[in-house]
């Protein structure tokens, strides 16, 4: 019983002290980001790698679910005749929440994942310490670079997943199955607003970002440094981005879209 | 080689006293002190897992001793501001185990990354530092090569290029001889002498190579249990009285080290299983 007390209360202590080192290291972070925008080139290098490198798997997943949306949303409308709905409620879902969410979750499981690899293989091999003698913070040259990247590739891979989504939605819906091409687009164009609807959905991609990022940078900087030990950080990265994603989108809708 | 008395009047430069480190229970240094003078090439010597990359790491002000002092010129590594350590890291270079270039760049761009860090020299006078030297560690043709298409041997040298290239005074070698066949053994033996002479750096070699840190070493410390056990020049050395120095110098298995691990007796273990 009493061993039992312990190993809760130790693990407890752990998540603590571990919940305080993440955030020391945010800080950290938050420091290195004007390094990070004089220094652009470095930032710019970055994007290249977690953000054009994940356009291809974002566009398709984004075509896909956006036909989904347009054949689901169809078949549904259908019933009450009301079809020519069927643009805002391909838009809305996109842009309110299919769009930032699922890119979220497709960018931990794609860009995530490397990002802990990387930063966790450069210190097992000791290229992070190696750094530090030669007087150079690694926080700052080499995370503070990759989290500003992050942040702003989130928000636009957000877009380009709700923009290639509606175009899938057409594709099925006034492609395929009839629905009128005009409704389709001056429908969404009335319904969808600008500032509660595009806005929201950009700060929800923002946050998604930082937290992502966070979360797979502190993995990989956290990770024991052998090959098991990073192979666990880049797991753990998936999982912990997926459900701070999923958390986070249900508190942020509550405070967006709900009037109370 | 100097001899004792010319190695102890010569200023020192890095001073550790009474310094205790743990990692979790494991009490790696209890109570080390040490001097570690000017212009000199200081060998430590010890067992694989006794802390020597671990003092290396204390030196550099990577990590904190529990109690006691760790002084560069006369400097607390650890009661100064992050920005006097950086200061002061600039002025140390330290040659990893594994080298640990950066992997994303190659040759030239890693010898270069200091300077690019620290300075704003023009391009054309950090190629002209670059070049120069690689061409000391002989690797100016590979300068276009990564990391990965290096052997060990290559690493390491590039990474000795990289380590003097902010024209350090003083370099710490993290086991230099591992791993190396012979001919690149004596090239590294070769490199870190002439380098010693010629920029009048001072060395610290970690190794548990005893042939090639007594040939390069002007004084040696022996550690072994958290302590220095032994210190003098090689030549003292090797005719040292100790039990101890004279196993670890000489390879046997069996001595003041024991061969086994601490275990219960062996018949009694075998036993145990019915
Ligand atoms: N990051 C670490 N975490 C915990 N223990 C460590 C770590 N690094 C080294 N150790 C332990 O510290 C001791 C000394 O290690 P080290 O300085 O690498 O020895 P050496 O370089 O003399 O072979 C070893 O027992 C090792 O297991
Ligand atoms: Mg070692």
């Amino acid at each position: 019983m009493l061993d039992w007390l312990q190993n809760v209360g130790q693990k407890g202590l752990n998540v603590v002290e571990s919940l305080g080192r993440s955030a020391l290291f945010f800080i950290g972070v938050l420091e290195g980001i004007g390094v990070a925008l004089i220094r652009f080139r470095l930032t710019l290098r970055e994007i290249h790698s977690v953000g054009v490198l994940s356009l291809v798997i974002i566009a398709v997943s984004g075509l896909f679910v956006g036909m989904v949306l347009g054949l689901q949303g169809y078949v549904n409308f259908a019933k009450f005749n009301a079809e020519e709905s069927l643009g805002i409620f391909v838009a809305l879902s996109l842009v309110r929440e299919l769009g930032p969410v699922v890119t979220g979750l497709l960018y931990a499981g794609r860009a995530g994942s490397a990002l802990t690899a990387e930063i966790g293989l450069m210190k097992t091999t000791e290229q992070l310490a190696s750094m530090e003698m030669m007087a150079v913070d690694p926080i700052r040259r080499i995370i503070a670079p990759r989290f500003l990247a992050g942040i702003i590739s989130m928000p636009l891979l957000a877009a380009i997943f709700s923009a290639v989504g509606i175009l899938g939605g057409y594709f099925v819906g006034v492609g395929l199955l009839g629905v009128d091409s005009g409704s389709y687009w001056s429908q969404m164009q009335a319904n969808v607003d600008f500032s509660s609807d595009i806005i929201n959905g950009v700060i929800k991609s923002v946050v998604f970002g930082i937290a992502c990022n966070w979360i797979a940078l502190y993995e990989g900087y956290d990770a024991i440094p052998t090959a098991e030990g990073v192979s666990r950080a880049t797991t753990k990265t998936v999982v912990r981005s997926a459900l701070a994603i999923l958390a986070l989108d249900f508190v942020l809708t509550a405070l967006m879209f709900s009037d109370i | 080689m100097t001899d004792a008395n010319e190695y102890i009047s010569s200023e020192p430069l890095v001073e550790i006293r009474d310094m205790h480190f743990s990692r979790g229970s494991n009490k790696i240094f209890k109570g080390l002190s040490l001097d570690i003078r000017c212009g000199q090439v200081t060998g430590f010597m010890g067992p694989s897992g006794t802390g020597k990359t671990t003092l290396l790491k204390l030196i550099g002000g990577q990590l904190k001793p529990l109690a006691g002092k760790v002084c560069i010129q006369d400097q607390d590594v650890n009661a100064i501001s992050r920005s006097s350590l950086f200061e002061l890291r600039k002025r140390m270079g330290m040659l990893f185990q594994s080298g640990a270039l950066l992997t994303d760049i190659n040759v030239f761009e890693n010898v270069a990354f200091p300077l690019r860090e620290h300075t704003k020299l023009p391009e054309q006078i950090i190629r002209d530092l670059v070049l120069m030297k690689l061409e000391a560690v002989g690797l100016r043709g590979a300068r276009k090569l990564m990391p990965s298409q290096l052997s060990g041997g290559m690493a390491r040298r590039v990474a000795l290029a990289r380590a003097i290239v902010l024209d350090p005074m003083m370099i710490m070698y993290d086991e230099p001889f591992t791993g190396l066949d012979p001919i690149t053994k004596g090239t590294i033996v070769t490199l870190i002498k002439q380098l010693n002479n010629v920029l009048g750096l001072t060395s610290i070699i970690v190794s548990h190579d005893v042939e090639e840190t007594l040939s390069i070493a002007d004084y040696i410390y022996v550690i072994s249990d958290g302590k220095v056990i032994e210190s003098g020049t090689p030549v003292s050395l090797r005719s040292s009285s100790s039990k101890w120095v004279q196993q670890f110098l000489n390879g046997h298995p069996d001595g003041p080290v024991p061969f086994h691990y601490p275990a219960a007796e062996y018949t009694q273990d075998l036993l145990a299983g019915r």
